[in-house]
C-alpha cells in the first residue's frame, strides 16, 4: 500500500519555451541549476523529507528522460525509490498524466511540478485533501514579489517590478475552498463565477495575492476519469481544475467508486444538499444520524458535488515555481539569500558559501549571499555580489559580477561586468564585455567589449 | 447433605483436617471477620439476651449439640484434640441434617451468636467456638443463598444429578472458612488451657496437604460428573458409599463442597478483573512537570503548552492550538503507524470539524473499522495481541488530537474486548468481519437505535402546548424535537446558547427549516426566558453513577436555573454514555477548549481588543468545554432503558456494562 494511501507524480516538463535560452538539449528544465543544484533535487528532496520515497517522474521528450533519469540515479540512487516515465514533447500537462494514470493505483495522487523550490510539506496539502475527502486540493502560496527584491549594491533596483502572472482565486469566507480559479491570461476578461455555487456559499473572497503552486492532491478515480472522458484537456491548471471547480455543485464525475471506500463525512458531503459549503464547518453533531444511515441508502435524486479545497501556505514559507527567466534569477537569489534553508548548504560567516577548492586573486571580494562552487578560479580585484557561480569557472581580473547566475565551466576574461544576468556552461565571455540582463545561451562567445541589454544571446 | 459430612467424622486426623483448613487457607475473610471485630468489644459487656450454653466438656458438647446426627456415624472415635474439628464440623452438619434452621433463622443466631461471643473469652472454647460458627453460617446469609444458586446453576453443567443435599450444604462450605477462623481465635485462647497443640498441627497440615486435597478434587470433580452422566439413580448408591468407606467420603465433600468454591471462583475472578480493569489509569495531571515531559517524548503530535494557564485547571492539558494543526498535517506521511482513516478522524478532532460524543464515538468507530479491513497479522504475531496494540496506538493518537470523549471510550473498551474474545480457532479473515459487524452492531444498537427508543420515551413527555427549552446542540434532543413535531404536537422550542460555539444556530437552522416554531436566545437570558417553559430537554456527554451529568458547559447553569422555577429537566442520555465514575465538580476532570476563541468575534475587527493575550502575563483565560450539573437539579434522565431518576444511574451501569461484555 502506498504510503498513506497517496502516489506521488513529479510533473518534471521537458524543453520549456519560456526558458528558452537557458534550457537545451542538454539541459532539460528539470536539470537546470539553481545555486548549482538541478531544480528537480529540491521537489525530490521535499519528497524525500515529507518521507515520500516512492515517486513517478514524468519528463517530456525521450532525451530529456534519459538525462533526468541518470541524473537520478545517480543522486538518488539508495534514498528514492523512482520511475521515470517519458512521455512526448506538447502533451501538456494532462497528456503527461494520462500517459501514468493507468498505473496509479492509491486512493489519492499528489501531483507536483518539478520546477517547484519550496518548502511546505506536501503533507500539509495531503492532509487537508484527505481531511476534506476533497476531489482535489491546490496549494496556492502568496505570489512572490519578482525582480530583485533587496537594493543591495547593485543598479537593478530601478527596474520595474513586473507582477509575476497573478491567478484569481476565489475562496469561501473560510478559506478552506476553492470557489474560482482564473489564471493570469484570462484575468484580463471579465470573471465568470458560477451561479450556483455562489448562492450556495453565499459569499466569495477573491484575492489577486495568491499563487497557484502546482501542487494538487487529486483523488485517483476523479482524476482517471476526467483524463478519460475529456480527451481535449491540456493542462491541469487550465482545464482540469477550472473543470472541477466549475462543476463542484453539480458534480459531473463519478462518486460512485468513493462512497464506498470513503468514510462518513465524504458521505456526508456527496449526498447532502446545497448547504453543505455553507456550513460545512458544522459536521454537525447530530448529522452523523442522517449520514450513518443514508450511507446505506443513498437518495437519488441528491445532487453530487465534490469538493475543491485550497491549503493557504503559510506567509512565512517559501514557494516559488521556476518557470520563467526571471523565476529563475529570482529563486537563484533567494535560495542563497533569504530562504537559505532550501539549498542544503551551510554558510560560512559571512553569510556565503565559497567552496574550499576555489580560488581567490588578491584584493577579490566575495559579498554575502554568494556562492562559489568548486574549482572556480578568481583573478584579482574581482566583486561578487548575490550571484551564484558555478564549477570550474575561470574569471579573470578586474570582473564584476553582481544579481547574476553564472553556470559550470565559464570562462570570463578580464574587465567584464555583469549584472542581473544568466550566464549558462561553456559559454566564453571575452575581454571588458558588459551585460546587463542579458541571458546568454549555453557554448555562446560573447566577443571582446561588446555591451548587451536586456537581449537573449544565443546561436543562431 | 449427606455427602458433605463423612469427612469430618473421618477417623483419620489428616484428611479431616485437611478438608477443614483448606477453606480456611482460602478463607473468605469478609464472613469471618466482622465477629472477629466484635469479639473484644462484645467481651466487655455482658449481652442482655443469654442463651444458656451447654458447659460441657468438649466430648459433652458433641453429642448435646447435634439434635439429629444422622449422618454421623462414629463421632466418638475421634481422639480428643481433634474432636475440636469434629465438633465443629458435627455441629454444622447438625444444622445442615436438621435442614432449614440454618437457612431459615440465621438473624437470631447472630444475635445469639454475638452474645454468646461476649462472654465466650472467659469461657470453654467449645462454647466460643459453637458462637462464632453459628455466626458465621448466618453471617454470609446472602452470599450463601449466592452460593445455592451458582451451585445450582452449575449442577446445571457438572453434576445435574445431584439432589438438593449438597446445595445446602454448599452453603455450609462457605461459613467453614469462617468457622476455622474463628477456630483460630479460639484455640489463641485455648492455648492457654494447654491445648495450643490442634491449631499447629492444623496449620502445618494445611500447606502440607493442600495439594493433595486440591488433586483429590479435581478426580472428585470428574467422578462427580461421570456420576452424572451415569444417572438420578447411581447417586443415592455413592451417596451411601461415601457414608461408609473413608475414601469415598473424601470424595464425597469434594464433590459438592469444593467444587462449589471453584465455580464461585471461576465467577468472581473475572469479576476482579473488570473491577482492576474498570479502575481507570491514574490521569494525567499536567501540572506534573515530570510526566508531561515523558508523555511529551512519546508524543506524536508536537504539543506546544499553552503558557498562561488558570491556575486551577493547570492539571488539564493546553496546548497552543494554532500549533497543533499544522504540525499535525506536516507529518502527514510521516506518521507509519496510524491508519489514513484514523488520521483523517484525528484531523477532524482537532479541527473541531468533529464534536459531539456520538459524532465522535460513531466517527473513530468507521474508521476503525477501515483500519480493520485493511488490517493484516503480521507474521509470527497473534492478531489478538497486535491487533490491540495497532488499536491502542490509534487511540493514542486520537487523545493528542483531542482527549477522549467518555462515549469513546466505552466503544474502545468494548472493541478491545471483543478482540480479546475471538476465538484462536478463528482464521484472520473471519475475525476481522466479525470484529466489523461487531462495530456495527455496536453504532446500530447502542446509538442509532438507542436514539430512537429514547425519542420514543421522551414523546411520551411532550405535550400539546408545551414550550421546551434545550441547551447548545444535542443530536438527539434534536431528533426528539423533529419527531414531536412530525407526530403532529403542538409546542415550542427555546434554544440557549453561548458563545463561542455558538451549535445553537445550527439547530435553529435545521428546527426552523423543518417547520418548528423557535425562539432564539443567549445563556444570560435564561432566567428571563424560564418564566415561560414548562419543560427542559438537555443532552450529555455522560450520566455519572452518582447522578451527576456531564455534559457541554452552560449545561448546569440552565438546569439549575429550570429547577428553581420548578421546570422539570430531563437529560437525554444513551445508556451506553453512562459511567461508573463518581465526580462532584467539573474541575478535577475537564477538557480546556482553544482560548483564543473566547476572545475572537468573527467579522467584529473593532473587538478584538485582546489580540497577542498570550504574551500578557496578567492575563489567562478559560474556555471549559464540560460541566457536571449536580443530580439535584436532574428530574428525570431518559436512556434507552426507559426513563429514570438520577438515583438509578448505577443500576443502568452495572446492567449495561454487563450487557455490554455479553454483547
Amino acid at each position: 500500500m502506498a504510503r498513506m494511501d497517496f502516489e506521488v507524480v513529479v510533473l518534471a516538463g521537458g524543453a520549456s519555451r519560456s526558458l528558452s535560452p537557458l534550457v537545451s538539449q542538454e539541459v532539460p528544465k528539470a536539470l537546470l541549476p539553481v545555486a548549482n543544484r538541478p531544480v528537480l533535487s529540491y521537489v525530490l528532496e521535499l519528497l524525500e523529507a515529507g518521507n515520500l520515497k516512492d515517486l513517478i517522474v514524468v519528463v517530456e521528450g525521450e532525451d530529456a528522460a534519459l538525462l533526468v533519469g541518470g541524473w537520478i540515479s545517480g543522486a538518488y540512487v539508495d534514498r528514492l525509490h523512482v520511475e521515470v516515465a517519458s512521455v512526448p514533447e506538447g502533451v501538456g500537462t494532462a497528456g503527461a498524466l494520462r500517459a501514468v494514470a493507468s498505473y496509479l493505483t492509491a486512493n489519492d495522487v499528489l501531483i507536483i511540478s518539478g520546477d517547484l523550490v519550496t518548502d511546505v510539506p506536501p503533507g500539509a496539502v495531503a492532509a487537508t485533501h484527505r481531511k476534506h475527502g476533497a476531489a482535489v486540493t491546490a496549494l496556492l502560496c502568496p505570489a512572490p514579489v519578482s525582480g530583485p527584491s533587496d537594493s543591495g549594491t547593485s543598479g537593478g533596483k530601478e527596474k520595474a517590478k513586473k507582477p509575476v502572472r497573478c491567478n484569481i482565486v476565489g475562496l469561501d469566507p473560510t478559506r478552506q475552498y476553492l470557489l474560482h480559479m482564473a489564471t493570469g491570461a484570462e484575468v484580463d476578461k471579465d470573471i465568470r463565477v458560477q451561479k450556483s455555487i455562489l448562492r450556495a456559499v453565499g459569499q466569495m473572497e477573491i484575492r489577486a495575492d495568491l499563487m497557484d503552486a502546482h501542487m494538487y492532491a487529486f483523488k485517483r478515480t476523479v482524476l482517471q476519469d476526467i483524463l478519460e472522458q475529456k480527451d481535449k484537456f491540456h493542462s491541469i491548471r487550465q482545464d482540469i481544475l477550472p473543470y472541477l471547480i466549475r462543476t463542484q455543485m453539480n458534480s459531473e464525475v463519478s462518486d460512485n467508486g468513493l462512497v464506498n471506500s470513503e468514510s462518513r463525512s465524504d458521505r456526508l458531503s456527496s449526498q447532502s444538499d446545497l448547504r453543505w459549503l455553507s456550513h460545512h464547518r458544522e459536521i454537525a453533531p447530530s448529522s452523523f444520524q442522517e449520514t450513518y444511515s443514508s450511507s446505506v441508502k443513498l437518495p437519488p435524486d441528491a445532487r453530487k458535488t465534490h469538493k475543491c479545497c485550497a491549503y493557504i501556505a503559510n506567509e512565512s514559507k517559501y514557494c516559488a515555481r521556476l518557470n520563467s527567466i526571471q523565476a529563475f534569477s529570482d529563486i537563484n537569489r533567494d535560495v542563497i539569500g533569504e530562504a537559505s534553508h532550501l539549498s542544503g548548504y551551510s554558510f560560512s560567516a559571512q553569510n556565503n558559501i565559497i567552496h574550499s577548492s576555489a580560488e581567490l586573486g588578491s584584493k577579490t571580494t566575495v559579498g554575502p549571499q554568494c556562492m562559489l562552487a568548486e574549482g572556480s578560479k578568481l583573478g584579482d580585484k574581482c566583486s561578487v555580489k548575490r550571484s551564484v557561480i558555478g564549477r570550474h569557472c575561470r574569471i579573470g581580473s578586474n570582473v564584476k559580477i553582481a544579481n547574476s547566475v553564472v553556470m559550470n565551466h565559464v570562462t570570463i576574461e578580464d574587465g567584464c561586468s555583469i549584472q542581473g544576468s544568466v550566464i549558462c556552461s561553456n559559454v566564453q565571455l571575452q575581454e571588458r564585455v558588459v551585460l546587463k540582463d542579458c541571458q546568454v545561451a549555453a557554448q555562446y562567445v560573447v566577443t571582446t567589449g561588446s555591451e548587451h541589454k536586456s537581449e537573449s544571446l544565443a546561436r543562431k | 447433605m449427606d455427602p458433605r459430612r463423612p469427612p469430618r467424622t473421618v477417623s483419620d486426623p489428616k484428611v479431616r483436617q485437611v478438608g477443614f483448613v483448606t477453606p480456611a487457607a482460602a478463607p473468605s475473610a469478609a464472613p469471618s471477620s466482622p465477629p472477629a471485630g466484635e469479639l473484644p468489644i462484645s467481651a466487655n459487656s455482658l449481652s442482655p439476651v443469654m442463651i444458656p450454653p451447654p458447659r460441657h466438656g468438649p466430648s459433652d458438647g458433641l453429642p448435646s449439640r447435634p439434635s439429629a446426627p444422622v449422618a454421623v456415624p462414629n463421632p466418638t472415635s475421634v481422639l480428643r484434640r481433634d474432636s475440636l474439628q469434629i465438633n465443629v464440623g458435627s455441629y454444622h452438619t447438625s444444622e445442615v441434617v436438621v435442614g432449614t434452621p440454618p437457612m431459615t433463622s440465621p438473624s437470631s443466631r447472630v444475635d445469639d451468636a454475638g452474645s454468646e461471643l461476649s462472654d465466650e473469652t472467659s469461657m470453654s472454647p467449645w462454647y466460643g467456638r459453637t458462637g462464632p460458627a453459628k455466626a458465621a453460617s448466618s453471617f454470609p446469609g446472602g452470599s450463601g443463598e449466592m452460593m445455592i444458586i451458582k451451585a445450582s446453576s452449575s449442577g446445571g453443567g457438572g453434576s445435574g444429578t445431584t439432589p438438593k443435599s449438597p446445595l445446602t450444604t454448599a452453603s455450609v462450605v462457605k461459613t467453614l472458612p469462617g468457622i476455622s477462623e474463628k477456630e483460630r481465635e479460639a484455640l489463641m485462647g485455648m492455648k492457654n488451657d494447654g491445648a495450643g497443640a490442634p491449631k499447629k498441627q492444623k496449620e502445618k497440615t494445611t500447606k502440607a496437604e493442600r495439594r493433595a486435597l486440591q488433586e483429590a478434587q479435581r478426580a472428585a470433580k470428574a467422578a462427580a460428573k461421570e456420576a452424572a452422566a451415569a444417572g438420578s439413580a447411581v447417586p443415592a448408591n455413592t451417596k451411601q458409599g461415601k457414608m461408609v468407606t473413608p475414601l469415598q467420603k473424601k470424595d464425597g465433600p469434594q464433590v459438592a463442597a469444593p467444587s462449589v468454591p471453584s465455580e464461585k471462583k471461576v465467577v468472581d475472578r473475572p469479576i476482579e478483573k473488570d473491577r482492576k480493569k474498570d479502575v481507570p489509569p491514574p490521569r494525567m495531571q499536567f501540572d506534573d512537570m515530570h510526566s508531561v515531559k515523558k508523555a511529551k517524548r512519546r508524543a506524536i503530535v508536537n504539543q506546544l503548552e499553552a503558557k498562561n494557564r488558570v491556575e486551577l485547571f493547570r492539571h488539564l492539558p493546553q496546548y497552543v492550538h494554532g500549533t497543533l494543526l499544522p504540525d499535525l498535517e506536516s507529518k502527514f506521511f510521516q506518521l507509519d503507524a496510524v491508519h489514513p482513516s484514523v488520521y483523517k478522524v484525528g484531523l477532524h478532532y482537532l479541527s473541531g470539524n468533529i464534536s459531539g460524543g456520538n459524532a465522535r464515538c460513531i466517527a473513530m468507530l468507521v474508521a476503525f473499522r477501515e483500519a480493520i479491513k485493511d488490517y493484516s497479522t503480521p507474521s509470527e504475531k497473534a492478531l489478538v495481541r497486535d491487533l490491540t496494540a495497532k488499536i491502542s496506538s490509534y487511540v493514542s493518537f486520537l487523545i493528542e488530537c483531542r482527549p477522549l470523549s467518555i462515549s469513546m471510550g466505552v466503544a474502545i473498551k468494548f472493541l478491545k474486548n471483543r478482540i480479546a474474545k475471538l476465538p484462536h480457532s478463528m482464521s484472520e479473515s473471519e475475525a476481522k468481519s466479525s470484529l466489523q459487524s461487531d462495530i456495527d452492531h455496536f453504532i446500530n444498537e447502542k446509538i442509532v437505535i438507542a436514539d430512537k427508543v429514547i425519542v420514543r420515551h421522551a414523546f411520551t413527555k411532550i405535550r400539546d402546548g408545551d414550550v421546551l427549552l434545550t441547551y447548545g446542540l444535542s443530536s438527539v434532543v434534536e431528533m426528539i424535537l423533529v419527531y414531536a413535531h412530525e407526530m403532529g404536537k403542538e409546542f415550542r422550542v427555546v434554544i440557549v446558547d453561548s458563545r463561542p460555539k455558538l451549535e445553537g444556530k445550527i439547530l435553529l437552522r435545521r428546527l426552523v427549516s423543518k417547520g418548528l416554531n423557535c425562539t432564539y436566545t443567549h445563556i444570560n437570558a435564561t432566567s428571563y426566558i424560564m418564566h415561560e417553559v414548562t419543560r427542559v430537554f438537555l443532552g450529555a456527554a455522560s450520566v455519572l453513577s452518582n447522578g451527576t451529568v456531564y455534559s457541554r458547559v452552560g449545561t448546569a447553569c440552565v438546569a439549575m436555573v429550570a429547577n428553581a422555577f420548578r421546570v422539570p429537566v430531563l437529560i437525554c442520555c444513551e445508556a451506553y454514555k453512562f459511567h461508573e465514575r463518581v465526580q462532584l465538580d467539573s474541575i478535577c476532570s475537564n477538557e480546556l477548549g482553544d482560548p483564543d476563541v473566547i476572545l475572537k468575534f468573527p467579522g467584529q475587527i473593532d473587538l478584538n481588543h485582546l489580540d497577542n493575550w498570550a504574551d500578557n502575563e496578567n492575563l489567562q483565560l478559560l474556555n471549559l468545554n464540560y460541566d457536571a450539573t449536580p443530580s439535584d437539579y436532574v428530574s428525570m434522565i431518559i436512556t434507552d432503558y426507559g426513563k429514570l431518576p438520577p438515583t438509578s444511574v448505577p443500576v443502568i451501569v452495572r446492567e449495561f456494562s454487563r450487557a455490554n461484555l455479553w454483547l
